[in-house]
């Protein structure tokens, strides 16, 4: 490589020679990448593609993927970028890690917006599509000289593909299909096993000419042979072969099995990013075994009708993100008033307002526990991890049903588009929920009669015979009869709430991921689990009495917390939600607004909860929590040591 | 409904049971004297009895305001929600249990205004449901707000040196909307004619849109009064496919013959015109009905665990 440019001269030159180039082996137990074009070139796919082989061949893999907001933005420009960030290796891998290792970019622009994201490892390899060099535009060549020096200041590996003049000599439009050379040339590169690809890409064409399979494969062979004959490298990880069954996919796949696994049956929804993608695969579910999306006018109706489903005998669920669960407010209140029950998975998305559509935050919590007037009792969980994704729908529906209750899930465009293998579910016919009932209504029965103890009562539906009754949203008696009594509103409000409490005697603690006890303990809810751990083990490595855990239930709030806070001499959340930095200017601990968690647990459990929130609209890094946690941990010895 | 899913919910077979007014309901509601929803009412469990719904698969759901009062007046299963939303609920309903027979009660705030777009996408859907729209030009829960459907110029709470918009034509714009199956409209004032109509709503196949015309004796009495008693001030619409009511052209001497079938002239007489026009403006069973086309039969426990992992299959590392 020489000093004076970045750009290696290795493969620099189409060739036709394509005679294998003697290679350099780089062994490592996990590699991140990422592929990136503009919007519609297909980098997602190549991306996904990539992802699935890789777990198919034991790796473990963790993706995110980078979407612009919009359909088609202006080529060639930063905002346009559009691709996938995956993760690999030998191990079990949990989050998107801390730098990448090697780019594949369609063009300088994509590659820019990368850069200045400060993703990029300083070695980072760059195989980049060289024909804009060479443009036949004097500005486009200038853009890529500018862009160049910029990125030249880095320490990158850059190395000039061919792509479209290569893609050229099997198809008239490179456009479409450069992707799939790139995949072979990461194929290459990393060792994957080219059959496996080839099933993938049939199978993503499976609806598609049969010629279409057959070109894109061509041109991964393409992108295989050029890498053999021009690179002078291949990076090597191990693999260990596992023997349980498992299965690869996103977080938005795993909510829609999860909820046919469970027995719901109908989705009411409105079209909203970054959820919208769990309807489709409901809805395609659906189209073949039976069950409903019914797509609303608008998302108050999507809950209305989800609930007028649920009210008729159902459960039945309704998908949204932030914006969305704004507009649901009112009638998820009528839930839980009426105690109809009611599944919301929310995809949490940037806020407020439109916000940050297709990037991940965690802010919506204090909006899921809280955002009714009066009060309103619910069920607020938070799966971690993709296979959660999938489980959390049977538990959301099971306590729904048991509970007559409203049952928000709280995932968000990190679990929900990135994806990650897990042991394949065992399916069980006691997830689901048994037909609507149609017995007769014994005449001492009664629509909300609530057990004193527990305020569970038993559901009537329409259909049985002698159960004629009519619910509301006013307040009202065990016979649903309107009643605005001072001792009627006080036993309605005691019986919403005291489910909780009964749901909350089944709970366990969360697990703790460390010692038992320490100086600091950290914790999470939600997708941050996978980096925070990475975090505490690098910090724990490093010799620090470091803990950490993840709370699943947010409401009822899993028991335990205020014991295991004790246990430690500090404690900090860690969230992708705003908060204050008291060091930032008129910030005081009196006026500092705390992250969403903090707040909740320092109102639950008394402990002077800290906190370290981040929103940059994509997954906290392992290294990032890791700095915080040294953050905090010199700042607690510095405020030991000074004297008061 | 087919004769397979009757036979699936066991419906309608071998019911020996008869059913009297009373078995309907005979709560005494808490509508002033006078309102006009206490004859909409009585007509109402009139053609239950009739047509001897069983009380048990019928479902009456409502908004919010006096007339979304009524599923509380009445012994079947009962809905009453939040203020606009009634629809949906009753979509949500129907497309789940197509065995129910579901009415919706809305005042004209709760659909014309807060609940306007469910309104025009539920008659798109033409689900088959019946809908009575309550309208007295008022908000009357509230104590005497403008509505979209108070005239121009009458004075309330809110507008009090008068309405200043002309009022919102709720036929014409339910005739506006692609799809639409059954229009039309009577007054709490003509009980047989109301009875006819609703009964005619009723046996419609599809998404039936009623406007009642009602009284509210508190706050838009003087909007009424006068027209509640002159029957020259009615044009009754006529037509063997519409609503015929024996006798009553007796009083309600005025009468104009229109096939419910022709949509063009439905719309043109939907216009403001001398005198209220009474009857079906509308009626089409040939329009698609959502409920229909998207009913897919479900499963049980073991066909979708059969199914579901044929579908893990694909995901299968």
């Amino acid at each position: 490589m020489s000093s004076s440019s970045p750009v290696s001269a290795v493969g620099s030159e189409p060739t036709e020679c394509r005679e294998s180039v003697p290679k350099d082996v780089i062994h490592t137990n996990e590699h991140v990448l990422e592929i990136v074009s503009d919007s519609g070139e297909g980098a997602q796919k190549c991306g996904q593609i990539f992802a699935a082989v890789s777990a198919k061949m034991s790796y473990g893999v963790w993706t995110v993927e980078i979407i612009p907001a919009e359909i088609e933005p202006p080529a060639r420009t930063p905002a346009s970028a559009s691709g996938n960030l995956i993760r690999f290796g030998r191990d079990r891998i949990t989050n998107w890690g801390d730098e990448v290792k090697l780019v594949v970019a369609f063009n300088e622009q994509v590659l820019l917006s990368q850069h200045r994201l400060d993703a990029l490892a300083d070695d980072c390899i760059v195989l980049i599509e060289s024909k804009w060099s060479t443009h036949s535009d004097e500005e486009i060549c200038q853009q890529w000289k500018a862009a160049m020096e910029e990125i030249g200041e880095s320490g990158y590996r850059i190395i000039p593909v061919p792509m479209e003049e290569e893609c050229l000599r099997r198809v008239d439009d490179p456009r479409r299909g450069k992707n799939m050379f790139a995949l072979g040339l990461l194929a290459q590169i990393y060792g994957l096993d080219l059959e496996k690809i080839r099933e993938q890409i049939r199978a993503q064409f499976a609806k598609k000419a049969p010629e279409v399979s057959k070109s894109n494969c061509d041109l991964l062979e393409l992108g295989v042979e050029w890498a053999e004959g021009n690179l002078d490298f291949r990076i090597e990880i191990p693999r260990i072969e596992v023997d349980e069954p498992r299965v690869v996919m996103n977080g938005n796949q795993a909510a829609a099995l999860g909820a046919v696994a469970s027995g719901m049956e109908f989705c009411a929804m409105y079209p909203i990013t970054p959820a919208t993608s769990v309807s489709h695969y409901l809805c395609e579910m659906f189209e073949n075994y039976g069950g409903k999306v019914h797509q609303s006018e608008d998302e108050i109706a999507a809950a209305g009708v989800a609930i007028g489903a649920s009210y008729a005998g159902k459960v039945a669920l309704t998908v949204t993100s932030g914006p969305g669960l704004a507009l649901k407010t009112e009638f998820i209140g009528l839930a839980i008033m009426t105690e109809i029950p009611l599944v919301v998975l929310d995809v949490q998305r940037g806020g407020p307002s439109t916000g940050l559509p297709t990037k991940v935050e965690q802010s919506d919590l204090l909006a899921a526990l809280f955002g009714q007037p009066g009060d309103a009792p619910r069920v607020v969980m938070a799966p971690a991890t993709i296979e959660e994704c999938f489980h959390a729908m049977i538990t959301a529906r099971r306590i729904a049903k048991m509970f007559r209750c409203v049952v928000i899930v709280l995932s968000d465009a990190n679990l929900g588009t990135g994806q990650q293998q897990f042991r394949r579910p065992a399916l069980d016919e006691r997830w689901h929920a048994a037909p609507p009932n149609h017995r007769a209504v014994g005449s001492d029965e009664r629509p909300y009669d609530w057990d004193p103890e527990t305020g569970l009562s038993q559901r009537i539906v329409p259909g049985q015979p002698g159960g004629m009754h009519t619910i509301t949203g006013l307040n009202h008696d065990q016979d649903s009869q309107v009643d605005y009594g001072p001792e009627a509103n006080q036993l309605g409000c005691n019986m919403r709430s005291r489910k909780l409490a009964l749901l909350h005697e089944t709970m366990s603690p969360p697990p703790i991921h460390g010692d038992d006890s320490g100086r600091l303990l950290v914790v999470g809810w939600g997708s941050t689990k996978g980096a925070i751990e990475e975090a505490v083990d690098r910090a724990r490595a490093d010799g620090h009495p470091v803990s950490s855990t993840h709370i699943t239930f947010l409401s009822p709030l899993q028991p335990g917390l205020r014991d295991i806070f004790e246990r430690f001499d500090h404690v900090m959340t860690v969230e992708i939600n705003y908060s204050d930095d008291l060091d930032a200017p008129h910030i005081t601990p009196e006026n500092r607004r705390l992250g969403q968690l903090a707040f909740l647990l320092r109102a639950q459990t008394l402990v002077d909860v800290d906190c370290w929130t981040r929103v940059p609209g994509q997954p906290l890094r392992p290294g990032q929590i890791h700095d915080a946690i040294h953050t905090k941990l010199s700042s607690i010895s510095e405020m030991e040591t000074t004297p008061a | 409904m087919s004769d397979q899913l009757r036979s699936f919910f066991g419906c309608g077979l071998d019911d020996e049971r008869t059913f009297d007014l009373d078995d309907y309901g005979d709560v005494v509601p808490r509508w002033c004297s006078g309102c006009g929803d206490h004859g909409v009412l009585n007509s109402v469990k009139r053609l239950m009895r009739d047509e001897q719904l069983l009380p048990e698969r019928t479902v009456f759901v409502s908004g919010i305001g006096c007339s979304s009062r009524f599923p509380h007046y009445l012994n079947t299963y009962g809905f009453h929600g939040i203020h606009g939303r009634a629809l949906p609920v009753a979509t949500g309903i129907k497309l789940s249990r197509p065995d129910l027979h579901v009415f919706v009660v809305m005042g004209d705030g709760d659909c014309c205004s807060i609940g306007a777009g469910h309104w025009l996408h539920a008659t798109r859907y033409n689900i088959d449901m019946t809908v009575l729209m309550l309208d007295n030009a008022i908000y009357g829960l509230t104590k005497n707000q403008t509505s979209p459907t108070t005239p121009m110029g009458y004075a309330t709470n809110t507008q009090p040196k008068g309405s200043f918009l002309p009022a919102l034509n709720p036929i014409t714009t339910t005739l506006g909307v692609t799809n639409v199956s059954f229009v039309a409209q009577t007054a709490d004032w003509v009980p047989a004619h109301l009875l006819a109509t609703i009964r005619a709503a009723y046996r419609h196949s599809g998404f039936s849109f009623v406007r009642i015309l009602q009284r509210c004796p508190k706050f838009t009495a003087p909007l009424f009064a006068e027209q509640a008693r002159t029957p020259d001030l009615h044009e009754m619409l006529i037509h063997p496919n519409g609503v015929t009511v024996p006798g009553l052209d007796k009083i309600y001497k005025r009468s104009l013959e229109h096939d419910p079938a022709d949509i063009d002239r439905a719309r043109a007489l939907s216009e403001e015109s001398e005198r209220v026009r009474l009857g079906v403006f509308y009626r089409n069973e040939s329009q698609p009905r959502y409920d229909d086309i998207r009913h897919l039969p479900t499963h049980t426990a073991a066909q979708n665990i059969e199914r579901l992992n044929v579908e893990l299959d694909r995901y299968a590392v």
